[in-house]
């Protein structure tokens, strides 16, 4: 079971990715992939709670009573949101406006606690550290590529602008005359597009 | 018995350093989420009221304390002449405070326009109030120093279909902005001048 560090950093880039293996989190991933850059933002987002998070949940682990461990681990998660949300209030404002309530619900988003339960506080910093670090990027990583997929079909073109730092714009993709799928860009669109990407992530991981 | 303490502890000592954390990068971020919300949500309403303005309100804005607040105008030239100013007032709406952006004439006291830029009303309902000209447009043209209520409750405005609440907000937020205005008027046109 003795997983290297890199080991234990990759796995949340493929094996173990939140949404389309763990299936776990779906909420937000479909409430918010409606751009590729929405995306990103919430992946972001989640991956700055998951980090600080696993760390602190793995320093107090030998500290935190086991009856009361799940109160602790939300005081913690619960925290770390508040200073994300205060801190895209502060220099992210249009994004934070845009995934609106969707950042206070990273608290319950299964992926945070999960992994604080079931791995933070069984393991040391390090470990926790590559752990939080590998799935909070995959889980960025499917955001990013889901609300691409549902971007394209919805709106022919990508447009997007990451921290005022990153800017893109690509239109027509499949060329000016294409009928856009603007379902997509809806929650039953999600449902399906997600499935579509299940379906592909299966089969590519069949050896 | 020990059990019991130290789960108590270790809660208080957790929730005693979350809070602190959470109070310091509050403070820490005041300045930047107000110049963030400056020009995200107010910018644009002032905007939108000073069509055609010769100078920038926002870089213009001044203060004035009244009493114990201070109150941000932003003032709008016309003409070569700085005859109007913006402000911001509050009305308790359906879900929470509704802010009014308000633009005044100085040289006649009557509303330039109105436009919503918070609110927590109901999508599609009450936030037409912010959406859709048809309740703010009402206000446009009036003395200033009125009290705007619905037809409903025997005033002059047309409230919003199904959003009642809301419009009787917007009323009573442009009431403040009335009666800020007539305690400050002499303040504000004063600063304005200079």
């Amino acid at each position: 079971m003795a997983k290297s560090i890199v080991q234990e950093f990759t796995k949340g880039l493929w094996e173990e990715v939140p949404p389309f293996r763990l299936v776990l989190g779906l909420c937000p991933v479909l409430g918010v992939t409606t751009k590729m850059e929405f995306g990103i933002g919430m992946g972001l987002a989640t991956t700055f709670v998951l980090i600080c998070s696993n760390l602190l949940v793995s320093l107090l682990r030998n500290i935190i009573p086991s009856k009361v461990r799940i109160a602790c681990f939300i005081i913690i998660i619960a925290t770390f949101v508040t200073v994300v949300e205060l801190l895209m209030q502060a220099y992210a404002y249009e994004i934070f406006l845009q995934l609106g309530i969707f950042i206070p619900l990273i608290v319950v988003n299964c992926v945070v606690l999960g992994r604080s339960e079931a791995f933070a506080s069984k393991n040391n910093i390090v470990r926790s550290l590559a752990d939080g670090a590998g799935i909070g990027i995959g889980f960025t990583l499917s955001l990013a590529s889901l609300g691409a997929l549902r971007e394209v079909l919805a709106t022919n073109s990508l447009t997007g602008n990451i921290l005022n730092k990153v800017s893109y714009e690509v239109v027509d993709i499949f060329g000016a005359s294409f009928q856009p799928f603007t379902f997509a860009g809806q929650a039953p669109g999600a449902f399906m597009c997600l499935g579509l990407m299940l379906c592909a992530m299966n089969f590519l991981g069949q050896k | 018995m020990r059990e019991l303490i130290k789960m108590v502890i270790v809660l208080t000592i957790l929730s005693a350093a979350s809070g602190g954390l959470l109070a310091a990068i509050k403070n820490g971020t005041v300045e930047d989420i107000e110049y963030q919300q400056l020009k995200f949500l107010k910018a644009p309403a002032v905007k939108q009221i000073f069509q055609g303005v010769e100078n920038d309100p926002i870089t213009d804005k001044i203060k004035i304390k009244d009493g114990e607040k201070e109150i941000t105008f932003f003032p709008g030239v016309f003409g070569g002449e700085k005859n109007s100013v913006c402000f911001e007032t509050f009305g308790k709406g359906y879900g929470g405070d509704i802010g009014l952006m308000v633009g005044v004439n100085l040289e006649n006291d009557t509303i330039m326009g109105v436009r919503v830029t918070t609110h927590a009303e109901t999508p599609g309902l009450g936030s037409k109030a912010k959406d859709s000209p048809d309740l703010v447009e009402q206000f446009s043209n009036l003395p200033i120093e009125s009290t705007f209520k619905v037809k409903g409750a025997g005033g002059q405005i047309d409230a919003l279909t199904g959003a009642t609440v809301t419009s009787a907000a917007v009323c009573s937020a442009a009431t403040e902005a009335g009666k800020l205005y007539a305690n400050m008027k002499d303040q504000i046109k004063a600063s304005v001048s200079n």
